[in-house]
């Protein structure tokens, strides 16, 4: 196994244990961030480049955007400012700062053409996996619609702001 | 002309219905029942318009539409496709032409409502979804009316939702509809993956041919069956329908009528091909049929709620009809089910007006004497009693049910490959749910309409209920000429009209059959005027005074017959049935206990199990997973 | 020879599951129980790209793409379900609470 392997997975192993043992929810999530985007490097080692990308761009950019709104705003209760110096001390983000340099070298490293040692498994690209899920899986990617449209409208049902909510 | 007038005729309606959805009860009273008339006014314009294409061109073959493809991807494909046959032809013109007749009632009767803009609006959709049922031509797309009809009752019953137990009845016909959804779905796509389309003649044809497997086809056969059990609220899917009642009278009549519980008759006639081919789910058809059709008869008789009679009434006679389509004469289903559309739609409209001027009082034991007061009335919900109890050559039910019995009488059940049933047990039941048809409806029309007075009628019976009434009651009167039996003036207008290729004749039934039709409502009819007609009649004080005082006279009479011989068999017979008995009850008790206990403790570990914690269920999921795991690993 | 063998890939799929699984038995926080679902999902979809890989085949990653819908609505919906929840004046978050009506 190769080094840049092992420090991946020990990364995504590290952030996962540190998410579900942290106190504070925001701390947790700075962690999940880093787990996913270690695992995101995990994925560019296994030659699936185009997982790599959304697994940044929608589950480390958008659903966990999500997670922290809604931390935000469970805890209104407290003043902001106590709530903000309590967030911005380095014992929260020293961590998850340490972890995510190590990431981010490891993913330049990986990205740079000159990365000589790393073999990369025969990729599948976009193109392929394009061609795959509207042809072979179209049925799936409807009924995948499907969910999400319900999930809209249960989100949309359950969340929405109700005058005098009994 | 018309592939562009058969996607219409169901556009008419849902244009209707999204109108006055739309505009949210500002249209006004008058506004929303003359959008919803019109709507309706025109689809049953159309379906007339399409019949009369369809029955002018070649025989056999039906018109064709393809709106737009749905779904098509590798190895499945749906359309949203309509075809018009002659089955589908019948069906239009009852749902559109007794629907508007529907329409046009409401229109009066909910006229003071406040939310008639909402009902309107649920009523017309309800047609438009009934439409899209009966004519797509693809399994899929009928799942989607399937769907949508059961949609609509759940707001049509729960319409006063002020009231929790108008939701409970709502919730809990949604409920008993949705386990036979499942089922129906489950049979559909069976058929559709055995036989790769779901377009339904490609599926006919299918299953003709011999391309799936008899166990197959045994399969999908029973679970549509059950889907159509639970629409038309058959045994063991009774439960929903009376409580169904809640609703207001006109969704009733179009929910008992046009709409609802006709579907599941209208599905099996669709396919009788494939349910010819399963001997034994037509088996089973025939049996559960004749147990509700019994059923609802016996549960009519007691029933002292006006409106729950006729929905009693309802079930047992769609019994009728799934007991013809297990013995395989459908058509005899479908023109019951026309002649049972029109009568019962005159009974419930005939029922609510009645309802609506004594006050909404709906125990029959209190109304009374009512013929001086609304003569009108009492003429129509007689007409639609006869018809109902299928009083011989004046009304439209006694053609239909005589064409069920002779089907019946006739048939044979070839369960295995050398065992046979006949049918002649069945026929006896239906004869019997015949007399007590007659029995039951009388005895509703002598308590309520004749006897000594009781609530005070009010107001008048505006001209747009009364139009209608007076239209049902021609139809319910004449609607059954177009067939009768061979040994009347031999006349075969309907069956041709379905299956020109095989009329469906028996020229070899003896003439006591017919009789034996005739003479069964009337015996009825008697037995209900001397129970309940007479002014000194026996059961008519049996509600205040306890109980009934001829049965003693009967009884008396019948133990003054002085016969030893017959005394002493009793007194044996009587002997040995106690020793029976005892041991029965004893083994019954028994049962009766330890499945009691076995049940508590059951319960008691289960209830253990479901404590509401998230994680404990968790906690289980993984358990279950390290089994598996374990059990995959190890072996 | 690669990164990662399928075998590697495995290993790591089975740790990061077992991580997250512990993390919905043990937290009762809400908001921690939809973290550590997140991470059960990512390594199932971690599997199935290791897979594709393995067998050269987009359906790995097709897969991937799916438990990603997956993964997005059953957050969505998670965490409507704890802002209902908290607007109802909730003290806390606790799973275990959910089952009482007013808790």
């Amino acid at each position: 196994m190769h080094a840049l392997a092992l420090l991946a997975a020990g990364v995504t192993v590290t952030g996962a244990i540190m998410v579900i043992t942290r106190r504070v929810a925001v701390h947790a999530v700075l962690y999940l961030v880093v787990t996913l985007l270690a695992l995101s490097v995990v994925l560019v080692l296994l030659g699936a480049s185009f997982a790599a990308m959304l697994e940044v761009i929608i589950y480390a950019g958008a659903i966990m955007v999500l997670f922290v709104f809604v931390i935000m705003m469970l805890n209104l209760g407290q003043p902001d400012s106590q709530r903000e110096k309590e967030w911005l001390h380095p014992r929260a983000w020293l961590g998850p700062g340490i972890l995510a340099t190590i990431v981010c070298t490891e993913l330049l490293y990986c990205a740079t053409p000159l990365s000589g040692p790393v073999r990369l498994p025969l990729p599948i690209t976009v193109h392929d996996v394009g061609l795959s899920l509207f042809s072979r899986y179209v049925l799936m990617v409807e009924l995948v619609s499907f969910l999400l449209l319900a999930g809209l409208v249960t989100a949309f049902h359950i969340g929405r702001h109700r005058e005098g909510g009994h | 002309m018309a592939t562009f007038l058969l996607p219409l005729l169901v556009l008419c309606p849902l244009a209707a219905s999204l109108i006055i959805f739309i505009s949210a009860g500002r249209m006004g009273a008058r506004g929303a029942g003359t959008v919803a008339c019109a709507g309706i006014g025109v689809a049953a314009v159309l379906s007339i318009i399409v019949s009369v294409i369809l029955l002018s061109g070649p025989t056999g073959g039906g018109l064709q539409v393809t709106l737009w493809p749905w779904v098509h991807v590798a190895g499945f494909s749906a359309d949203i496709a309509f075809m018009l046959d002659r089955i589908s032809m019948i069906m239009i013109l009852v749902v559109t032409i007794v629907g508007l007749l529907i329409h046009v009632y409401a229109a009066g009767y909910m006229r003071d409502d406040p939310g008639i803009a909402r009902f309107f609006g649920c009523m017309t959709l309800f047609v438009a979804a009934m439409l899209v049922l009966v004519l797509s031509s693809d399994l899929l797309c009928l799942f989607i009316g399937w769907e949508g009809v059961g949609l609509c009752s759940y707001l049509l019953i729960g319409f006063w939702y002020d009231n929790p137990a108008n939701t409970a009845a709502a919730r809990k016909a949604f409920y008993v509809t949705r386990v036979g959804d499942v089922a129906l779905l489950c049979g559909l796509l069976l058929l559709a993956t055995a036989t790769g389309s779901p377009r339904i003649g490609a599926v006919l044809a299918a299953v003709t041919n011999g391309q799936v497997s008899a166990s197959g086809i045994s399969m999908a056969a029973f679970f549509i069956l059950m889907g159509a059990l639970a629409k038309s609220a058959q045994v063991p899917f009774q439960a929903w329908l009376p409580d169904a009642m809640a609703g207001p009278t006109p969704t009733s009549a179009l929910i008992h009528a046009a709409t609802m519980v006709t579907a599941g008759v209208y599905l099996i006639a669709r396919l009788h091909d494939l349910f010819v081919m399963a001997a034994p789910v037509m088996a089973l058809t025939a049996v559960l049929g004749t147990l509700t059709l019994l059923m609802g008869a016996c549960a009519a008789l007691v029933q002292s709620d006006l409106k729950r009679i006729l929905a009693w009434s309802t079930i047992s006679q769609v019994g009728y009809m799934f007991l013809a389509l297990g013995c395989g004469v459908w058509q005899a289903a479908l023109f019951h089910l026309m002649t049972h559309a029109f009568f019962k739609a005159l009974l419930f409209l005939a029922a609510g007006a009645v309802i609506m001027r004594a006050r909404h009082e709906q125990d029959i034991f209190r109304l009374g004497g009512l013929r001086h007061a609304m003569p009108g009335l009492t003429v129509a919900f007689v007409i639609g009693a006869s018809a109902l109890a299928g009083l011989p050559l004046v009304t439209a039910g006694f053609y239909s049910k005589e064409m069920i019995l002779s089907g019946v009488w006739h048939v044979r059940f070839g369960l295995t490959r050398d065992w046979t049933v006949t049918g002649h047990p069945l026929w006896a039941m239906a004869l019997l749910g015949a007399f007590l048809t007659a029995l039951y409806i009388f005895r509703c029309v002598f308590i309520v309409f004749f006897g000594k007075a009781g609530t005070v009628a009010a107001g008048r019976t505006s001209r747009l209920m009364t139009i209608p009434l007076g239209c049902l009651c021609v139809l319910s009167l004449c609607g059954g000429v177009i067939e009768m039996p061979d040994t009347l003036p031999s006349l075969h207008l309907f069956s041709a009209l379905l299956d020109p290729a095989t009329p469906l004749s028996h020229a070899d039934e003896p003439v006591w059959l017919v009789l034996a039709g005739a003479v069964v409502p009337l015996a009825g009819l008697a037995l209900a005027w001397m129970l309940w007609g007479r002014p000194s009649s026996v059961m008519r004080g049996a509600r205040t005074a306890g109980g009934p005082d001829g049965r003693h006279d009967v009884l008396s009479r019948w133990q003054d017959i002085p016969d030893r011989a017959g005394a002493a068999a009793g007194g044996l017979v009587r002997a040995a049935s106690a020793r029976v008995f005892a041991v029965r009850a004893g083994f019954l008790d028994m049962l009766a206990r330890w499945s009691g206990r076995i049940g508590r403790w059951g319960a008691r570990m289960l209830e253990r199990l479901h404590n509401g914690r998230m994680r404990w269920y968790a906690a289980w999921i993984a358990g279950g997973l390290c089994m598996a795991l374990a059990v995959a690993v190890l072996s | 020879m690669p990164a990662f063998s399928f075998n590697d890939t495995l290993v790591l799929a089975a740790i990061m599951f077992s991580v997250g699984l512990a993390g919905v038995l043990v937290r009762r926080n809400m908001v921690f129980m939809l973290m550590s679902l997140d991470i059960m999902l990512n390594a199932a979809a971690l599997v199935f790209v290791a897979a594709g890989t393995r067998w050269h085949d987009a359906a790995g990653q097709v897969m991937f793409v799916l438990i990603l819908a997956l993964a997005a609505v059953e957050t969505a919906v998670g965490l409507a379900i704890i802002l209902r929840l908290h607007a109802h004046g909730r003290p806390t978050l606790d799973a275990d609470t959910g089952n009482l009506p007013e808790g």
